[in-house]
């Protein structure tokens, strides 16, 4: 049908050329959001990631400020550059959203989790495991004859690390908060 | 807050549902959709205590629900519903959805059962917000009458602000029958919510020096120019004249540009024009205002005008760079940014490259001849595009409205009835809502009582939402339901033949109703015609009598809607009539066939 020979018209202002070529790259990106506390509000980001196909690596949440009813939740988001972008400005829409903030581009931040390990085990296991604990700056928060549970907190590698090495001396039960962060900047 | 109360005494004790009632008149609400139930039956009771707001009883919700976005998109007020709980909130739902794809502004009230049952799988109890999460921009379970009041200020705050949508407000009876305080309007504590409508100059500055040395710049238009309010269109004429650059709309865009202006290349995308579509393909600087890079207007999204640079204004910042890469991104209001553009224009003397532009139109010229609408005629079968012609030319001069259904005949009468207007044009664009037309046209009639309604609908579409007929009977609204009767689910049978090996699955209309005794039934005129030579009769009858009908228009079973771009193929591969006869199978690759 094309009689008029249209050309594959490709300029130097082609919006193609704004494409990350590095696209198919996945990131790891740690989002903050502040909303009001109010019911559903939860339900309204999970809904978000879930309805519209992105990934939710870890999720925190809890009410920062009573008096004001704000929540802080962090959540942490795999993707490629295009889709965090894209996921930002869906939060950012939500109506009890305030402010989006990502922490791995925008400067310096701290982030830390915790977790809590219980490892059951006798004689050098038990030993080494509270040396190990040391090193790590785990502390024990509890005790029986044949068990530890200790308490960690630290950037999420720190505590992967930590559960890998209790792996071994009887690490029989975790469980781990997902990632608080905030930014380093004054505001 | 007490200091209020004190000012204003009069209101500060309320039942909750006196509460709903005042909080609608506050907002101005003069007219309200529903359907009753036990769960609403406190604030019917309110409704039937007064007589500033007239509700209007519909035979489904999902009807009230379709009705308040007809009423809301032809007058650019906000839609008002009232539905009871479980079975009325869920049949709400497809209207809630529909009107969140296509940024339709509705303040759907939903009873729930008292707070003390919630949780209990209670007689008609559904997790009504839970399930209008997803298609509502914001929802509300108020558990307390002393906080309905700020909830309903809030939430026409959210429906007409930032990009419009529709929210909901579920009120357990408890609540509605509870006394509490109610802050007025102009107490309400202020909104935090306010997306910005202004857009950053110096983007604007760019587009701007863009404009000046465009050589084949182009307008594309979409439904936020008809959300930003009349202004925005007579801005966007404005600039339109100014510039001398051609515009094509969205589906959803129709009449913000007049058609009958000299610079229309008529709506592009799937079924648009060749010239709007080959423009896309071909400009240098597309200016995207208020309209989302759907997919039935990309076509193949990795060779849309790939050689344009673009700006994308939308009060929608997720809708920037979510399908296509923009260079010039603007966030704000499309009525707004329009008058930025205009005003900076004009202030600095700005000329067009008008030598290259002028090559340009004659490109488009050339592109025009290829006369893309045109069709072979018939003067034994009422061919569909035919009937649609004759409708608008027999319409064209009354103060008139057009709602559509969902499928050939949409696309047939957003290529031939011609839109001079903003607010004048209903139809179902992002969700494609079959059953959409009817209750829709409900609505406009009811908004417009003296203007002429004109519903231009499919057979089976027509079906889905029928009952509305007695809505309409009972409260004496003169719409007009005009059925392209093919006897087909047309659009599925067009994919079918293309795309299945003309396998008509399921495609058929079997056992359609007698339309003429249809209409009887409902206690309206029915019409029914079957000859080309008759037509206009037909219509003129429609037109003439004071009262709903049903024109039963009998067309051509197989035809087709061209031109079309095949799912997942770029604009410059429109198909026409022609290449569907020499060509029947190898029209749609695999890639494409996946998608819808
Ligand atoms: C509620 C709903 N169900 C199914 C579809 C899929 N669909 C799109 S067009 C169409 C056929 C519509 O037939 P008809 O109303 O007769 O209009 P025509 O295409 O023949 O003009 C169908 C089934 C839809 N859009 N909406």
């Amino acid at each position: 049908m094309n009689s008029l020979k249209l050309k594959d018209g490709v300029s130097r202002k082609s919006a193609y050329d704004l494409r990350n070529p590095t696209e198919d790259i996945h990131e790891v990106h740690t989002l903050t959001v502040l909303v009001d506390n109010e019911a559903g509000v939860l339900a309204r980001v999970i809904g978000l990631f879930s309805g519209r196909g992105y990934n939710i690596e870890s999720l925190t949440v809890s009410e920062i400020d009573h008096q004001g009813k704000l929540s802080r939740i962090t959540v942490m988001t795999k993707g490629k550059p295009s889709v965090i972008e894209q996921i930002k400005a869906q939060l950012e829409r939500l109506v009890p959203v305030y402010e989006v903030h990502d922490l791995t581009t925008e400067g310096p931040s701290v982030q830390r989790e915790l977790a809590l390990l219980k490892v059951k085990g006798e004689g050098n296991h038990r030993v080494e495991a509270l040396r190990l604990g040391d090193i790590f700056r785990a502390r024990v928060v509890d005790t029986t004859l044949d068990s530890f549970i200790f308490e960690i907190t630290g950037p999420t590698d720190k505590i992967d690390k930590f559960a890998s090495l209790m792996e071994p001396l009887g690490l029989v039960e975790i469980a781990r908060t997902g990632v608080v962060g905030i930014s380093r900047e004054e505001h | 807050m007490d200091q209020l109360k004190n000012i204003n005494t009069k209101y500060s004790r309320l039942t909750g549902s006196q509460i709903v009632v005042q909080a609608l008149k506050d907002h101005g609400v003069d007219t309200v959709f529903g359907y009753p139930g036990g769960a609403v039956l406190p604030i019917y009771d309110e409704i039937f205590q007064q007589n500033e707001i007239r509700h209007f009883l519909v035979r489904h919700e999902q009807g009230a629900v379709h009705a308040a976005e007809g009423y809301a998109r032809s007058t650019g007020k906000p839609g008002v519903v009232l539905v009871t709980s479980g079975p009325g909130a869920t049949n709400s739902v497809t209207g809630l959805t529909d009107a969140i794809m296509d940024s339709i502004p509705l303040v759907v009230i939903s009873g729930q059962v008292p707070t003390f049952m919630i949780g209990n799988d209670a007689f008609q109890e559904a997790d009504t917000v839970g399930i209008t999460r997803p298609c509502t921009k914001h929802n509300w379970l108020v558990k307390e009458t002393d906080a309905l009041g700020q909830v309903f200020h809030e939430a026409f705050h959210v429906a007409m602000h930032g990009r419009p949508g529709p929210v909901l407000i579920d009120i357990p009876k408890d609540v509605q029958f509870a006394t509490g305080s109610y802050v007025p309007l102009k107490f309400a504590t202020e909104s935090k919510y306010n997306p910005r409508t202004e857009g950053d100059m110096e983007e604007i500055a760019f587009l701007v020096s863009l404009m000046e040395s465009a050589e084949r710049p182009i307008f594309y238009t979409g439904g936020g120019v008809i959300n930003s309010g009349t202004k925005a269109s007579q801005t966007l004429l404005e600039l339109v004249d100014e510039t001398g650059f051609p515009v094509t709309s969205t589906l959803m865009g129709l009449g913000a540009y007049p058609a009958s202006g000299k610079n229309w290349l008529g709506m592009l995308g799937m079924h648009g024009t060749y010239e709007a579509n080959i423009a896309m393909y071909e400009c240098d600087l597309m200016i995207n205002v208020g309209a989302r890079f759907d997919d039935r207007i990309t076509g193949r999204v990795s060779d849309f005008s790939p050689g344009s640079t673009k700006a994308h204004i939308d009060i929608d910042r997720s809708s920037i760079n979510k399908v296509i890469p923009t260079e010039i991104p603007i966030v704000g209001d499309a009525g707004i940014v329009l008058k930025q553009i205009l005003d900076l224009w004009r202030s600095k003397g700005k000329k067009t490259n008008a030598h290259e532009v002028d090559k340009w139109w004659r490109k488009i010229e050339h592109w025009k001849t290829k006369d893309c609408l045109c069709y072979e005629n018939s003067d034994t079968k009422i061919k569909p595009q035919y009937a649609i012609q004759r409708l608008e030319e027999l319409t064209r001069g009354y103060d008139r409205f057009i709602i559509t259904d969902v499928g050939q005949h949409q696309m047939w009468a957003a290529q031939f009835m011609k839109m001079e207007e903003p607010n004048r044009w209903m139809t179902s664009g992002g969700l494609g809502t079959m059953g959409y037309g009817l209750p829709a046209s409900v609505g406009v009639q009811v908004a417009h009582p003296d203007s002429l309604v004109i519903n231009v609908s499919g057979d089976a579409g027509w079906l889905m939402n029928m009952q509305e007929m007695g809505t309409a009977v009972q409260y004496r609204l003169p719409i007009k339901q005009f059925i392209v009767n093919n006897k087909r689910l047309g659009m599925v049978r067009q994919w079918q033949q293309i795309l299945h090996g003309e396998r008509y699955s399921h495609s058929w209309s079997e056992a359609l109703p007698d339309f003429v005794k249809l209409a009887e039934a409902f206690g309206c005129k029915g019409i029914v015609v079957t000859n080309p030579s008759d037509i206009d009769a037909a219509i003129q009858e429609m037109i003439a009598f004071d009262g709903p009908v049903i024109v039963d228009c009998q067309v051509v079973e197989h035809e087709n809607c061209f031109p079309m771009i095949p799912s997942g193929e770029p604009h410059n591969k429109m198909i026409f009539e022609e290449d569907i006869q020499a060509n029947e199978e190898q029209l749609v690759g695999k890639a494409g066939s996946v998608l819808v």
